[in-house]
């Protein structure tokens, strides 16, 4: 939902970055503000993955040049886990698994690590069981999933579901959604989608990073970006996904290509 | 009496001896034969040598520092004062351990043991758990029997215990009897002036259609050298089911080496949850033998270890008919300057088909100088068979550090908290939550 001037979220300026030495990010810009749905497409390799990766701060991935402002602050002095309690949220294309912690434990230590650094209240298991058994609601997760180690024996669309069931506790400011589709039915699709569109609200934006198309008629983006060697070349609405379903990411380039001959 | 401290030559017939001198003209154990047990033993002993790394089952475990300790032989104890509340597992209402019994540097401590008779199912009278002299009568010939089977020694150790075999823990369940609550048998190594040899035994009968709970804890009272030789043979009837708890926590000067037969009969289910935290140097042989069909075997080992530790599981499932199945997952935490090692071998043999053999082992290596020595080991000869083993050695994945730091954790709690997640795998197979409790507050000291 675009709102006139509602206050900017995210403002990344220029931003390089490198992993195992080579440079993937060429010079990224983008602009979310709050209420907004940004999806960013592009082919394999253009540096969606790694720009999902730099702004959660994973230590492979250094950051060469630009800066990113998250809230007025400078976002890449922060550690992960200040990241995350200040409101980013990363739902990885990959959730691990971790063999011998409780999802319910997991899930509390998570809640409680955000909840201490705004000088609230811990919550103790007995409150914290009925605070996450209304949040499974959201993803129609099963009770059951809660004593089982996290993410552990989970099918793709388990571990995905589990992903917006954290999202939904940790309710962030910016949520990056990397490939979250990826591998899921059409079912666990809509569940998935269904649960981001109820945690999507005026306070808050979206990252939706999607190979495919699909997705987007489940979240309906406000603007649709598509990445291409490190940078994002074109935005479009969500027509811009359409248009690239039918005709592949190769006219975007070249197009790209020509405006830069002229 | 002084012993000077022995060379490789002379170690080993030099305890033999006394060993003998302590069984001297002594009656206990007429019933069960032991004394011919004991001088072929000493016999296997003083036919053997001290192992060195060059053989293969100690080649990554220098077991020489137990040359240097000059051992004596311990005389019995008469009711030693012990602080025995702290070594007792941690006691609350509902989760406590009444049924104990005691044996200190090797020998019976009846005022230390307590058997509350209100725990045990009314018919269970004929149920047992104390030492070989105080067993009922009717169980001595079964007992003789067991003990007297085939050699069960296949090394100098194992031999050595029985060549000082005075007395024993027993714990006998009669057929068909479920006993509910742990057994718990505390063996307490507790030097006197000299650095001492103690030798526990342990046998356990589970006759057929009975199942029992046994909780073996060693432990050394102060932080002296010392040197624990156990040896524990259990034996499973048709359709019982025994589990084992095997908690080794002695000092950090304490040589240990226990070893674990165990028999199975058809239809059984044998569970080890091997704990090693403690000892300088630690050494489990673990021997597991299938002898009838659809034989079940769940092996669960955790080895804890920092400082200049070694602690070493050798284990060895032997299956012998068709459909049994065996499962084990050893793992290791080594911090420090520690090593572990790990060989765990299976038997598959040609008479052994639609079995289903499963071995895992996985190391967690906390610091650069810390050691894993695995080495798994499966023998296949059968063709219709499910096999699968395995071994990892890994530091905390930085990957999954990661992932908790991105959901608010800083680091430092985010490598605890898999550090304790890699424990939790096989602690939360325990089924006594004061044991859980003591095993976790170890493993918070794993933690930085």
């Amino acid at each position: 939902m675009i709102v006139e001037n509602s206050p900017v979220i995210l403002s990344v300026r220029d931003l390089r970055a490198k992993v195992d030495g080579n440079e993937i990010l060429k010079g990224l810009n983008l602009e979310m503000r709050a209420g907004e749905i940004h999806a960013i497409m592009g082919p394999n390799g253009s540096g969606k993955s790694t720009f999902s990766k730099v702004l959660a701060g994973h230590p492979a991935y250094e950051v060469t040049g630009g800066e990113v402002i998250f809230q007025g602050q400078n976002l890449l002095e922060m550690e992960p886990e200040e990241r995350s309690r200040n409101g980013v949220f990363l739902a990885f294309q990959y959730p691990l698994e971790i063999p011998g912690v409780s999802n319910l434990d997991f899930l509390r230590v998570a809640y409680n690590s955000h909840q201490k650094s705004k000088g609230l209240e811990e919550l103790d298991a007995f409150d914290f069981q009925d605070l996450v058994e209304q949040k499974l609601e959201v993803v129609k997760m099963n009770p059951s999933f809660l004593t089982r180690s996290v993410n552990e024996g989970f099918s793709g669309g388990e571990k995905k579901r589990n992903e917006i069931l954290q999202m939904a506790l940790l309710e962030p400011k910016l949520a990056i959604l990397d490939e979250t589709d990826s591998g899921l039915d059409i079912d666990a699709l809509k569940i998935v989608a269904n649960g981001v569109n109820q945690l999507a609200n005026a306070e808050n934006t979206m990252l939706v990073i999607t190979h495919y198309q699909r997705l987007l008629d489940y979240i309906i983006p406000d603007y649709v970006h598509v990445m291409e060697g490190g940078r994002i070349v074109t935005t479009g609405t969500k027509e811009l996904a359409l248009e690239l379903e039918a005709r592949g990411y190769d006219w975007v380039t070249e197009e790209k290509a020509t405006e830069v001959v002229r | 009496m002084i012993t000077q401290v022995a060379n490789r030559e002379t170690f080993l017939p030099e305890l033999v001896n006394q060993c003998r001198k302590q069984g001297k003209g002594k009656r206990e154990g007429c019933a069960y034969g032991l004394k011919d047990l004991r001088d072929a033993a000493a016999e296997y002993v003083l036919g053997s040598k001290f192992p060195t790394t060059k053989d293969e089952e100690w080649r990554f475990t220098d077991i020489s520092p137990l040359l240097e300790i000059p051992l004596q032989v311990p005389e019995l104890t008469h009711e030693p004062n012990l602080g025995l509340s702290s070594l007792t597992l941690p006691v609350s209402s509902k989760d406590s351990l009444p049924l104990r019994v005691v044996f200190v540097n090797g020998y019976y401590a009846p005022q230390l043991s307590t058997m509350e008779a209100s725990l045990l199912p009314t018919l269970a009278m004929e149920f047992f758990a104390g030492n070989l002299s105080n067993a009922p009568g009717n169980y001595h010939a079964r007992i003789r029997e067991l003990l007297n089977q085939k050699q069960q020694y296949n090394d100098v150790f194992t031999a050595l215990n029985i060549a000082g075999l005075a007395d024993a823990a027993v714990v006998y369940v009669p057929k068909n009897q479920q006993i509910e609550t742990p057994i718990h048998l505390l063996f307490i190594t507790m030097p006197g002036e000299t650095p001492i040899l103690a030798q526990p035994h342990c046998l356990i009968v589970a006759e057929s259609g009975s199942s029992v709970t046994v909780v073996e804890d060693f432990a050394v009272i102060g932080n002296v050298a010392t040197f624990t030789n156990a040896v524990t043979q259990i034996w499973l009837g048709e359709n019982a089911a025994v589990n084992h708890i095997r908690l080794q926590r002695e000092g950090r000067e304490a040589i240990h080496v226990g070893k674990s037969a165990i028999a199975q009969s058809r239809d059984s289910r044998y569970t080890c949850n091997a704990i090693n935290v403690g000892g300088k140097i630690s050494r489990h042989n673990l021997e597991v033998f299938q002898t009838g069909e659809q034989t079940e075997t769940v092996l669960n080992g955790l080895t804890m270890i920092a400082g200049e530790q070694l602690s070493d599981t050798h284990s060895a499932v032997n299956l012998s008919k068709p459909h049994g199945t065996t499962n084990q997952l050893h793992k290791c935490i080594v911090a420090d300057k520690a090593h572990a090692v790990f060989n765990g071998k299976v038997f598959v043999p040609q008479a052994a088909q639609l079995t289903n053999a499963a071995q895992l082992n996985r190391n967690l290596l906390l610091s650069p100088k810390s050691r894993v020595d695995t080495k798994p080991q499966l023998e296949i000869t059968a063709d219709n068979v499910k096999c699968s083993h395995g071994a990892t050695v890994s530091q905390l994945d930085a990957e999954e550090v990661f992932y908790l730091q991105s959901r608010g954790l800083n680091e430092n709690d985010s490598r605890n908290l898999l550090i304790n997640a890699f424990a939790a795998e096989i602690i939360n197979k325990l089924p006594i939550p004061s044991l859980r409790e003591t095993l976790y507050s170890v493993v918070k000291q794993m933690e930085r």
